[in-house]
């Protein structure tokens, strides 16, 4: 099947799916409910039999739904991708059906996926953290998440108490400059220490 | 007086005594993060029996840098320093990817020599990234002397990146819509020369290595990975062709001028560590065929996108005597390249496998997601399987072969 005849499949099969705006490959929108029967007729029937990755998108904290989970999968015999995506449909506890079940590649997209936005894939047989380590309490590429980092415990109880030591947040002052995304004027979008300005010396302005 | 019903006939009951005398209790065992066979800051937590791995369990993130929350703070090209330290063995093939993946997004396309540029570039990666790959390997199955042959050879190849981008290591060269400098004199000539007098030295180093016996010992048959697993587990990269799966996106999915070059793609046969080094060993063959294509057609006029005045600054002479060029510098430092809203997504093959980025952008001069899709990721997810049954000596090994970075695998 070419990339054509899959697409139109597809719409046959799921006609609540919608296109989803893109710049290179097919692109859909699919309900979450779907997602797993939709992946699987992409990788049977489409041919698209690997998984190249799964990520998240946080649309910011005013957007509702706010978090996306994508897939992107390929195909090796025709070597095209195709783009799958899903909107959650809770902000609080976004929860997304598991694709490990289908590819055993999804297993620590997923979790990282989990470990950064807190997205929860339902069927996940081992969901926990994996970048960061296991009790880290926050998700750090959700957008509310600030650049400099929020003070945190230390993992290590023992040497925590030892030592007194905790994960501090990074003075920006000197270090990379911010620059804002989307449309903004000259001034706001400017790169600039932003109000993390604070150095190692003068205090964080609370 | 109790009696043992259990076992009806005495056979059984041998076998059952026998099993009990030669099995031992489960061993847990930590390898790494500082263990000079994990390559980096890996650790496997493994559990075993006696001598045999039961359970692998990889522990990542102790590298854990957080780049793509960077990515989303700043502007496009200010970033392109950041893809240096993802695989840090190959820094100008990850500045390459990174560059083509934004310039997808505003359909940009590149000028004949600055593909041809970006194609050089990626291919001594290439050598350079699996040099350090294949003598770091012998190391870890005991063959020295490699070692001292390919970082030979490599610091020839950071000579050229030295002169070339100012850098040995971190070498920031792409800009979105070109590359930092055009080529300085004579460069060429100098690649050419590389590569002549390169080929014999990798026959040589191969040939330590490829009817070694303590080397085959080692490595064949050893972390044997399907081809049906190997696409399961989302392996690309000489890992992947390794299982016989002739993926290569270069031959595949052309980019940045690919396809105007003749090279072949070696595949392995059975998927064990020995196929995954022989395709290592063959890439950089055919990494030299690509770069003396290269060098011999090596397109001259422009280096850069030219008419993308919002992607890629004016020259350097032109800022300081020209009005336009100035203020046209002065917004592309402070805003960014401006990009069109969307989202691409973009794999280059990449020395370690295919290197992704998924950029979502909403306008404007900062990406509003960045994914980085690392090949040494998908690559170590296999791990938990291909260890389990495999002796502690073979997960030396296996790690080895799998030729993964963590810097690109924790981002």
């Amino acid at each position: 099947m070419t990339a054509a005849d899959v697409t139109t499949a597809l719409k046959e099969k799921f006609p609540q799916i919608t296109d989803r705006p893109s710049l290179d490959w097919p692109a859909f929108d699919i309900a979450p409910a779907d997602v797993l029967a939709g992946l699987k007729f992409l990788r049977d029937d489409g041919g698209y039999d690997m998984l190249a990755d799964i990520t998240a998108i946080d649309d910011g904290t005013d957007k509702s739904p706010r978090f996306t989970v994508v897939w992107h999968l390929l195909s090796t015999t025709t070597h095209n991708y195709v783009r799958v995506a899903a909107a959650c449909a809770n902000d609080a506890e976004p929860v997304m059906p598991s694709a490990t079940g289908l590819w055993p590649a999804a297993d620590w997209h997923e979790r990282e996926t989990y470990d950064m936005f807190g997205i929860t894939f339902t069927g996940h047989p081992d969901l926990r953290r994996i970048l960061m380590w296991d009790g880290y309490p926050y998700f750090p590429l959700r957008k509310e998440f600030p650049l400099a980092g929020i003070e945190t415990e230390l993992p290590d109880v023992e040497v925590a108490a030892e030592t007194k030591a905790k994960v501090r947040p990074a003075p920006m002052m000197g270090g990379p400059f911010v620059t804002s995304s989307g449309e903004f004027g000259l001034g706001e979008a400017e790169p600039k220490a932003k109000d993390e300005s604070w150095t190692e010396r003068r205090e964080k302005p609370e | 007086m109790a009696t043992d019903f259990s076992f009806p006939d005495s056979a059984a009951k041998t076998a059952s005594a026998a099993s009990r005398e030669f099995s031992t209790e489960k061993m847990s065992l930590s390898m790494g993060p500082s263990h000079p066979s994990t390559h980096g800051v890996l650790r496997v937590q493994m559990e075993l029996d006696g001598d045999v791995v039961t359970r692998a369990d990889p522990v990542v993130g102790y590298l854990h840098r957080g780049d793509e929350k960077i990515a989303e703070n700043m502007t496009y090209n200010q970033f392109v320093p950041y893809t240096d330290r993802l695989d840090y063995l190959a820094p100008l093939a990850n500045n390459v990817a990174y560059a083509i993946a934004v310039e997808r997004l505003a359909k940009l396309e590149m000028p004949p020599r600055c593909q041809a540029i970006r194609v050089i570039v990626c291919e001594m990666a290439r050598i350079s990234a699996h040099l350090m790959g294949l003598g770091a390997y012998g190391i870890d199955v005991g063959a020295w002397s490699v070692f001292l042959y390919t970082f030979t050879e490599r610091e020839k190849l950071y000579k050229l990146f030295e002169e070339l981008t100012g850098a040995r290591f971190t070498t920031s060269y792409t800009r979105i819509g070109g590359v930092a400098r055009d080529v300085p004199e004579g460069w060429i000539q100098r690649v050419d020369a590389f590569c002549d007098q390169f080929l014999p030295i990798l026959d040589e180093v191969l040939k330590l290595l490829s009817r070694n016996k303590i080397f085959l010992d080692r490595t064949e048959d050893i972390g044997v990975i399907s081809r049906e697993d190997a696409i399961a587990y989302g392996l690309t990269g000489p890992n992947l062709r390794g299982s016989g799966v002739p993926l290569d996106l270069r031959k595949d999915k052309p980019y940045s001028g690919y396809e105007q070059y003749e090279f072949d793609v070696p595949v392995g046969t059975r998927g064990d560590c020995y196929d995954r080094y022989l395709c290592r060993g063959e890439e950089m063959k055919q990494s030299v065929r690509i770069l003396k294509q290269a060098v011999a057609k090596f397109p001259g006029g422009e280096w850069y996108a030219k008419d993308a005045k919002k992607i890629f600054g004016p020259p350097k002479d032109k800022i300081l005597s020209s009005m336009e060029e100035l203020i046209q510098n002065f917004m592309l430092v402070t805003e960014g390249p401006q990009m069109p809203p969307g989202e691409v997504y973009f794999e280059a093959e990449n020395p370690k496998g295919a290197l992704g980025f998924y950029v979502v952008s909403k306008g404007g001069g900062v990406p509003w997601r960045l994914k980085i899709r690392s090949p040494s990721f998908c690559n170590l997810s296999i791990l938990p399987k291909v260890c389990v049954g495999a002796m502690i000596s073979d997960v030396v090994s296996i790690l080895g072969s799998l030729d993964f970075v963590m810097g690109e695998c924790d981002r």
